[in-house]
């Protein structure tokens, strides 16, 4: 185990852009990487990959590995395992992260499998710490805290990895900030031979067809968002926080109740099972507020919550508590609004 | 054409459900104060694999748990509904596993039963929260895996094709068998128990369960399909080295519950001078507008 070794991020890339949970990452690493005196590297497989560096050395990264290959895209799993497995077994990183994607949690299980390197699931914060094991006595200096929700997110687990390595975690897209380091940062590029790194046998999986349905939906980018749990009742009732949303300039989000009954698109959940959100402003329109929820929302700058029932759990960390029902308050918020701005 | 399938089924604890005394001070999960239940997408997974049965009839299908002798209920359950048998893997040298120790465990299991197909698990279980076991049994077996699968939709000359619900959208994947598929909870949820199979099956028991009942033993014996295997560490040639808390690299430093300080929340009274109030405050310190 050599301690010296670096932190590497597996960046995810789509339509000539590296993902937004790839660069959240590579901004939590180059943080732990400069308490830890180590360097920030970074992979990325796929193809059509010329440039690519250019939106990643900004955020402090090193030393890019690159490999590309027409195969390489779309993902699929064996050979993206194969690549991590062996490059990770020649550089022997300290740390490795991955987005908690549909590709993050698809590939990062087979990797540590391979690797014998414990891997947690669903990281909400990456921390530098020590720990002693309970059993041995034995100290480990400087390991990374990996800590998660679990359980259904009734409670958080601090996680170690105290002999294996990389110690291996997945992070959601949202739950670290994004923030360049320097856009004049230049580290090196290496590129990888694929026929290296990957087995002609890896190429079984075959993609036969493949619908990407944009999102359009931008929940995550919108500093308003206007969220209706199952007390707005209908889907007639969205409509009108729809209009709220429109009124203010914001986008419409949901918990699980609003999108089990129907209401609205699964695209818009907010909470440990959607997406996590930090907006200037959160209007929670009958939504009590269960833990799973409030996972994806407390860091709100401003919460409002309109709750027919004045002891509404969420209530407990609104700013401003309106109680009332929907079809009441909301249309007057809209008229208030309209009268008051220019 | 006939297909061996196992599905991977855990009974979890019922995460909707969850008191104080539901984590022990070692970190590891205190489930005899949960109720137990079929692990949601488990349920999704089974299904995949009942109906994969009907369209290629005399295929088997059959329930592999991990868990202690009472996870013998997971396997009747799926017998009710429509498997064909299970099997439950059950050791102390696997309390405490961490992912990587209970894809091991798994794969040393489905290596005994030998003759397999198709692996059909669940995406998650509700408990650990992780998706990590289906793509590591994979790995551990060497074989191609097809995570977040919505449906099967099948099998041609040896390989199977699969419809996939990622983020950015939907997937159809071909590939060859055997292999481990991974199902999503938005997949057709499962049928429900047979009338006449819960009547068939509702005295199948692992043999630990009728120790103590030589009537119970004797009848099972008579009727082979009533028998639920339970394999030990032992059993499935398992290296202990690799087992429970000794396999696991991930150890459990901590554990919080999950608590929420109040705030100091300002009560709007549901008048239309409060709600203007509030509306032109917010739009004076550039909150809104
Ligand atoms: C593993 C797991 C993951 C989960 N992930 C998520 C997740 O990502 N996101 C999520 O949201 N949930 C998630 N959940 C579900 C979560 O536990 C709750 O069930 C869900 O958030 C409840 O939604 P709700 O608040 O809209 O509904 P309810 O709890 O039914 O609350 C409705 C509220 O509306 C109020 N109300 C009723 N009528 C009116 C009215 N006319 N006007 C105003 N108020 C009214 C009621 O007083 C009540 O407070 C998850 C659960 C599990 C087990
Ligand atoms: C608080 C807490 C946090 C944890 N965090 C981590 C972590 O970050 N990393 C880690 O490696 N371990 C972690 N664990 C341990 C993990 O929960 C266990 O290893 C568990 O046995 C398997 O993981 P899972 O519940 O996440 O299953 P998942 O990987 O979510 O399960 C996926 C599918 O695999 C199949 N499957 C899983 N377990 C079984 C079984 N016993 N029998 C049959 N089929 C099964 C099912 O089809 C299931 O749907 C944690 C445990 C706790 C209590």
């Amino acid at each position: 185990m050599t301690d010296k070794n670096n932190l590497i991020v597996y960046c995810e890339y789509e339509d000539g852009k590296v993902a937004d949970v790839s660069l959240e990452l590579l901004t939590k690493g180059r943080q732990l990487a400069d308490k830890l005196g180590i360097k920030l590297e970074a992979v990325v497989a796929g193809s059509n990959l010329k440039d690519i560096e250019k939106q990643i050395f900004p955020y402090g990264v090193d030393t890019i590995y690159k490999v590309d290959d027409d195969r390489l895209y779309p993902y699929t799993s064996l050979p993206h395992s194969s690549i991590l497995i062996n490059l990770f077994r020649e550089i022997q990183p300290r740390i490795a992260f991955m987005g908690a994607t549909s590709i993050g949690r698809d590939l990062g299980p087979r990797v540590s499998s391979a690797l014998h390197s414990g891997l947690t699931a669903d990281c909400t914060a990456l921390e530098i710490g020590d720990y002693t094991d309970a059993k041995t006595g034995k100290e480990y200096k400087d390991l990374l805290y990996q800590i998660r929700p679990a359980f259904g997110g009734n409670i958080v687990a601090t996680i170690v990895n105290p002999e294996c390595r990389p110690q291996m975690a997945t992070v959601r897209e949202g739950v670290m900030k994004k923030e360049a380091r320097d856009s004049n940062y230049v580290g090196k590029v290496v590129e990888l031979d694929v026929n290296k790194y990957t087995r002609p046998e890896d190429f079984v999986v075959e993609i036969i067809d493949r619908h990407v349905e944009k999102s359009k939906v931008n929940l995550k980018g919108s500093p308003i968002i206007v969220a209706g749990g199952y007390g707005v009742g209908s889907k007639e009732n969205f409509e009108l926080l729809q209009k709220l949303a429109d009124t203010l300039g914001a986008e419409v989000g949901a918990s699980r109740a609003a999108v089990d009954a129907g209401w609205i698109d699964h695209d818009r959940q907010i909470g440990q099972t959607g997406v996590t959100v930090r907006p200037k402003l959160y209007i929670a329109c009958g939504i009590s507020g269960q833990i799973q929820h409030i996972a994806g929302m407390q860091d709100s700058s401003i919460i409002i919550s309109i709750n027919s029932d004045p002891n509404a759990p969420i209530n407990t960390i609104a700013d401003y508590v309106i109680t009332g029902k929907i079809e009441d308050v909301v249309p007057r918020l809209i008229k208030y609004y309209k009268k008051n701005s220019k | 054409m006939s297909l061996n399938i196992i599905v991977l089924a855990k009974q979890v604890p019922d995460t909707r459900n969850v008191g104080k005394d539901a984590m022990k001070a070692d970190g590891t999960i205190n489930r005899a104060a949960l109720p137990a239940i079929f692990n949601p997408e488990d349920l999704n997974a089974l299904e995949q694999a009942l109906k994969l049965k009907e369209m290629y009839p005399g295929s088997k299908v059959t329930v592999l748990t991990m868990g202690p002798a009472r996870a013998a209920e997971i396997v009747r359950e799926g017998m009710y509904r429509g498997a064909d048998g299970g099997i439950v893997l059950s050791d102390r040298a696997f309390a405490g596993s961490d992912t990587l120790a209970t894809s091991y465990a798994l794969s040393a299991a489905v290596r005994k039963i030998g003759d397999y197909d198709i692996i059909i698990g669940g995406r998650q279980a509700i408990d650990g929260d992780t998706a990590q076991v289906g793509p590591q049994i994979a790995e551990k077996l060497g074989i191609p895996q097809i995570t977040y699968a919505e449906e099967i939709m099948g099998v041609d000359n040896g390989v199977i094709t699969v419809k996939r619900r990622i983020e950015s959208g939907v997937e159809t994947v071909k590939a060859a068998l055997p292999l481990v598929v991974t199902v999503n909870g938005s997949a057709d949820a499962c049928r429900p128990r047979n009338a006449k199979a819960l009547q068939k099956f509702k005295y199948a028991a692992v043999p630990s369960e009728v120790a103590a009942d030589e009537a119970k033993q004797a009848f099972i014996a008579k009727r082979p399909y009533l028998n639920i295997g339970e394999w030990s560490a032992a059993s499935v040639d398992a290296d202990l080295a690799q087992c429970g808390l000794a396999g696991s690299p991930t150890k459990v430093k901590q554990i919080e519950n999950v608590v929420f300080t109040a705030k100091d929340a300002r009560r709007i009274e549901n008048t239309d001078e409060q709600l203007e109030t509030l509306i032109k405050e917010l739009i004076a310190n550039h909150t809104i507008g």
